[in-house]
């Protein structure tokens, strides 16, 4: 298919993308990597008055250290995060489950805040950065606000951007020491997930202190499994690790596609919960 | 790869001329083709899968910008006669009127209703947005079953029925009578579903009108040129000697392009209006929506047996969801399975119905081995149930009923002579690679641990009917057409060689396999050979590609043409060597006399003597070019045995392909390296039948799975590795000894894959899993099956 006609904006910098957001009001779409953006126009799905082309944006890309915490520019394509010392270091769960996005191709291309800011709970990325309890800081013409993960994703491809702010960085926490493991179910490689658990474990004397479960396509947004990961404290061996994870459905509302019903994914829910932290916490 | 010791060309594992060029982006497909002038076409399709037309108003898009003109289906109905269909099986089928462009009533979502041109493909996109279509909505009929009661409502509601026809092939004893002497009996239904061929290049169109003489010239990503250049004269009324078509590199088909489409007539009948050359291209979801789907198929079958696993008959009664529409050959497709249900066992009856159902869904037609794989795969799954139920291994049970190679050429139960094989061997080479007994021993062992991962083993044997077709068996099949090829060697002065070809490769590599055909018989370089394919023009003459026939009747014209070069040759050698013909010797492109070798003149020689002319014998025609045409006496019978082993993970429902082991028997082989290549897409797209790809509707009649995010395509990243192994038993019915390879994997492929899952879960309880035997469906299966016992 093509494209509507869209007007097109290759700003230099952050400030002139967040201008040229604010000239368009609601008609403008930010391009990041294009692996969501692009197949939304190619199907007439999206009709953008302007497209803000942010691909030649420096100051957007890399990793660095501020602290105790993490901070990838929005712009880091898949590709760098899974190969930086930094992420790979405090962060290992994102550099592993970024790992299985699609395809190379799209990892070349694709960015971290690229999908985050699209929001959609069957992306891999929104579920491991709500439970890596990550931060997104978005610009625009008022100055810069810093969100929580958990407020960030407000619905079904809706994220709290405001149509004239940009994603600028992404800011997590750093778990070093924490055991993580992404458990993904998906039906061909390059699919997305018909269900993906994102575990993150500490361990404290062989029992599980403190764990963090994020759920990938559970919902119209990215979920945590709130009622498992309380279950999980103070958990000492796979039986109680297996009953804790048979709550990891709850409060959750799965969709219907043709590859599960919400049913099923409830069901996998549960069974890829106990995976995930199984192999997080190093018990499987 | 099979390692062996080649002389000449034919065996060789040439690496494929044709690659360099179309790997570097240097090649020409349809959709790079630009001329002066070129409007781009674009093309409104019905949103509904049932409807009846009122007003459609074309005008607002003609006031977009950028176009030139906009036409709804009445508009374009002067002069557009109804698409054909070329296979109708019965005598009184029903055959529904096909407009290239809907005109009253739309009949599956996809349906064509108006086309816009206009100076580029963005703004004739566009302006579809602007056209107004009335749409009156009629009821969809979507179920196969329900399709056939009195009280449906009609896809073609002129015709009082939806049934299309009904086909019926009983031979040897009465079923009846052998089911009351059997002592077994088993009944079962499969369904195949919908699949959408993928092919890597979408359709692709372009028509060049040269107004003043009336002609035109119709570029395609076609299969088929020589008959689209036939048909589309027929329905568009352009004289035949008038219209060039020509297929440019074409990627692929499947069958997909094994057809005559309506958007080939609507461009030829716009480029005529408007006088201007036009192009359209087709995007992968609008050919989702209206390149025609494959399979599509409900089929109920009863095997008869004795205690001893002696197969007495077969029944089948099949469903055969035509579509909307019959395409060029959708009622001949599930036909074409009819003869391969028996496959390589014996039995002494077999009562074959098949009834073919209008839909209102996309037309079905042939995709990859087109109704073969089907039939195997039924046949092959209720050999692995009748195993169970006696309790012999299934390949056990499979070699109490084969065909022995003792006994070629043998005449199966439903009438076809096999020429040649050896189910035997193929197994036992296979059952070694396999390690068969060992993986027995693991999955006995897992099921006595009850293991939440359990391995199951599947089995497929096959064989099929290939180099289509003998004209005068199409003909007692009721094809309007012929089945044989032709081909042209010419040889030029300077001792280069076209080769002209009827086939039509899209992918195949036939322009390296001809070239080291006719280097063996000609003595030349395979380097000195060019084919020259694909164009009504320059090739005249052909039948094209499809049914895994274009090596075994068009590379038998090939090779019979560059035979008739040599004699004509030898003619020319021996006045100039002042020898007699019969005291003349042919090696390696040398002529020489007997005794005399320094009495010689190579091929090339003679070629450029042939082009002087100067002193040829008397009374000879300047030329050692030459023509030969082949019908073929028989089909040819590839066959083999797949093996596959899978891990069920019973949690989840997710199947996980362990090992794959094939060995096919293809007959001699002339590219060790393409034949390898056919056997691995082919087991990967029966794999993706089994395990991934179902063309979804809703209860509308709207196409669900309308995009690959929908309709999962697996990758190399899904497959294992595959071992493919060979036997060589040549056929007999060609010079060549070759049998076609272009469907055996996705035929055998599909059923061993399924046989191998319902293996692994039998000992929960699971008898079936429907395709694609999805990670739900396998759940479910599990969970009912634990239900049931509980």
């Amino acid at each position: 298919m093509i494209p509507p006609a869209f007007d097109y904006a290759r700003p230099a910098s952050v400030d002139e993308a967040v201008r040229a957001l604010a000239d368009a009001g609601e008609d403008a779409k930010v391009l990041a990597g294009g692996q969501s953006l692009l197949p939304l126009l190619r199907l007439r799905l999206a009709f953008p008055e302007l497209v803000v082309d942010v691909g030649r944006i420096p100051e957007l890309r890399g990793v660095r250290e501020d602290g105790d915490t993490l901070v990838i520019g929005a712009m880091t394509t898949h590709h760098d995060v899974i190969h930086d010392p930094l992420v790979r270091r405090h962060a290992g769960l994102l550099a592993s489950a970024t790992a299985t996005v699609a395809d190379p191709a799209v990892r070349h291309r694709g960015t971290l805040g690229g999908s985050l800011a699209h929001a959609d709970p069957a992306g891999d990325l929104p579920a491991v950065v709500l439970a890596l309890n990550g931060e997104l800081v978005a610009q625009g013409p008022r100055g810069r606000r810093t969100l929580p993960a958990r407020d960030f994703f407000v619905d079904y491809l809706q994220s709290a951007l405001e149509p004239d702010e940009l994603l600028v960085e992404v800011r997590v926490p750093k778990a070093d020491g924490w055991g993580f493991h992404y458990e993904k179910f998906h039906r061909v490689a390059q699919a997305w997930a018909t269900v993906g658990v994102a575990a993150l474990v500490r361990r404290d004397d062989g029992h599980i202190a403190e764990a963090r479960v994020g759920l990938t396509n559970m919902g119209s947004t990215p979920l945590r499994a709130s009622a498992t990961e309380q279950a999980l404290s103070g958990a000492g061996d796979a039986q109680a690790v297996a009953r804790a994870a048979e709550s990891a459905a709850e409060g959750t509302r799965p969709s219907q596609d043709t590859s599960a019903s919400p049913e099923y994914r409830e069901y996998l829910a549960r069974v890829l919960t106990r995976r995930a932290v199984l192999a997080a916490a190093g018990m499987g | 790869m099979t390692d062996q010791i080649v002389e000449g060309e034919v065996g060789r594992a040439r690496l494929r001329k044709e690659d360099a060029r179309l790997i570097t982006g240097q090649t020409n497909w349809t959709d790079n083709i630009s001329v002066n002038g070129l409007l781009h076409m674009s093309i409104l399709r019905s949103p509904m899968a049932h409807a009846r037309i009122g007003r459609i108003d074309v005008s607002p898009a003609l006031a977009r910008p950028g176009v030139v003109a906009a036409f709804s289906g009445s508009d374009l109905a002067d002069g557009l006669g109804s698409l054909p269909c070329a296979w109708p099986v019965t005598e009184d089928i029903v055959l529904p009127d096909h407009p290239p462009i809907a005109v009253d009533e739309v009949r599956y979502a996809g349906d064509p209703v108006a086309v816009v041109v206009a100076r580029d493909r963005y703004a004739a996109a566009d302006a579809l947005e602007a056209i107004e279509v009335d749409y009156e909505p009629l009821p969809p009929v979507l179920d196969l079953e329900a399709a056939l009661a009195e009280d449906s409502p009609l896809v073609h509601s002129d015709k009082g029925t939806n049934r299309c026809y009904v086909w019926p092939l009983k031979t040897g004893e009465d079923f009846d009578s052998v089911r009351q002497r059997a002592e077994v009996t088993l009944k079962r239904r499969y369904h195949q579903q919908r699949l959408i061929p993928n092919a890597m290049e979408p359709r692709a169109v372009v028509v060049t009108p040269l107004p003043a003489s009336g002609e035109y010239t119709l570029y395609s990503a076609t299969q088929i040129p020589h008959v689209l250049r036939v048909m589309m004269s027929l329905v568009t009324g352009i004289p035949e000697h008038k219209l060039r078509v020509i297929a440019p590199d074409v990627g692929g088909g499947f069958g997909s392009k094994l057809n005559v489409c309506g958007e080939d007539a609507v461009a030829l009948a716009v480029a005529r209006r408007i006088g201007r050359p036009v192009k359209w291209t087709e995007s992968r979801s609008e050919g989702y929506l209206a390149t025609h789907h494959g399979r599509g198929m409900i089929q109920d079958i009863e095997i008869a047996a004795t205690r001893e696993g002696k197969v007495l008959g077969l029944k089948v009664d099949l469903l055969a969801d035509m579509g909307a529409y019959l395409m060029l050959v959708t009622p001949g497709v599930p036909i074409l399975g009819a003869f391969m249900y028996p496959a390589i066992y014996k039995m002494d009856a077999y009562d074959f119905t098949c009834t073919g159902v209008f839909t209102t869904r996309t037309p079905t037609d042939a995709y990859r081995g087109a109704g073969r794989p089907e039939a195997t795969f039924a046949i092959e799954r209720i050999m692995d149930e009748l195993a169970v139920e006696l309790g012999l291994d299934p390949v056990e049970l499979r070699r109490r009923n084969w065909i022995r190679h003792e006994e070629f050429p043998y005449t199966s139960i439903a009438g076809l002579t096999y020429d040649s094989g050896n189910y035997e061997a193929a197994t036992e080479k296979a059952l070694g690679l396999f390690d068969y007994d060992k993986l027995r021993a693991e999955q006995a062992d897992r099921n006595h641990r009850g293991d939440t991962v359990r391995l199951g083993i599947g089995v497929s044997t096959y064989t099929e009917m290939c180099g289509l077709a003998p004209s005068r068996v199409l003909r007692d099949l009721r094809y309007g057409a012929g089945g044989w090829e032709a081909a042209t060697i010419r040889m030029l002065p300077t001792g280069k060689v076209e080769v002209v070809t009827g086939t039509s490769p899209h992918g195949q590599g036939h322009v390296t396999c001809w070239s080291q055909i006719a280097a063996d018989v000609l003595g030349v370089p395979f380097e000195d050979v060019e084919v020259v394919h694909g164009d009504t023009k320059a090739a005249p003459q052909g039948m094209d590609t499809y049914g895994s026939r274009s090596l075994v009747v068009g590379g038998t014209a090939v090779h019979h043409a560059a035979v008739k070069v040599v004699e004509k040759a030898r003619k020319v050698a021996a006045h100039l060597l002042e020898a007699s013909e019969n005291d003349l010797e042919f090696t390696n492109g040398v002529f020489s006399v007997k005794g005399s070798p320094d009495a010689r003149r190579t091929i090339q020689e003679v070629a450029f003597e042939t082009f002087s002319s100067h002193d040829l014998p008397d009374g000879m025609e300047p030329t050692i070019n030459a023509e030969h045409l082949v019908d073929p006496d028989n089909f040819s019978y590839p066959h083999g045995t797949h093996l596959c082993a899978v891990e069920v993970d019973t949690e989840t429902g997710q199947t996980h392909i362990r090992s794959y082991v094939c060995v096919d028997d293809v007959g001699k082989v002339v590219n060790p390296m393409i034949v390898e290549g056919q056997v691995h897409g082919g087991i990967a797209q029966g794999i993706a039948q089994a395990l991934y790809e179902e063309a979804v509707y809703d209860d509308d009649g709207n196409l669900v799975s309308g995009t690959m995010a929908d309709y999962l395509v697996p990758s190399a990243a899904d497959l294992p590795d595959f071992v493919t192994e060979r036997t060589e038993t040549p056929a007999t019915s060609n010079p060549l000894g070759v049998k076609g390879v272009g469907e055996a994997g996705t035929i055998a492929s599909t059923p061993a894959v399924v046989n191998a899952i319902v293996d692994a879960l039998r000992p929960l309880g699971v008898q079936d899993i429907r395709m694609p035997c999805t990670p739900e469906r396998v759940w479910r299966a599990v969970r009912s099956a634990k239900e049931a016992r509980s």
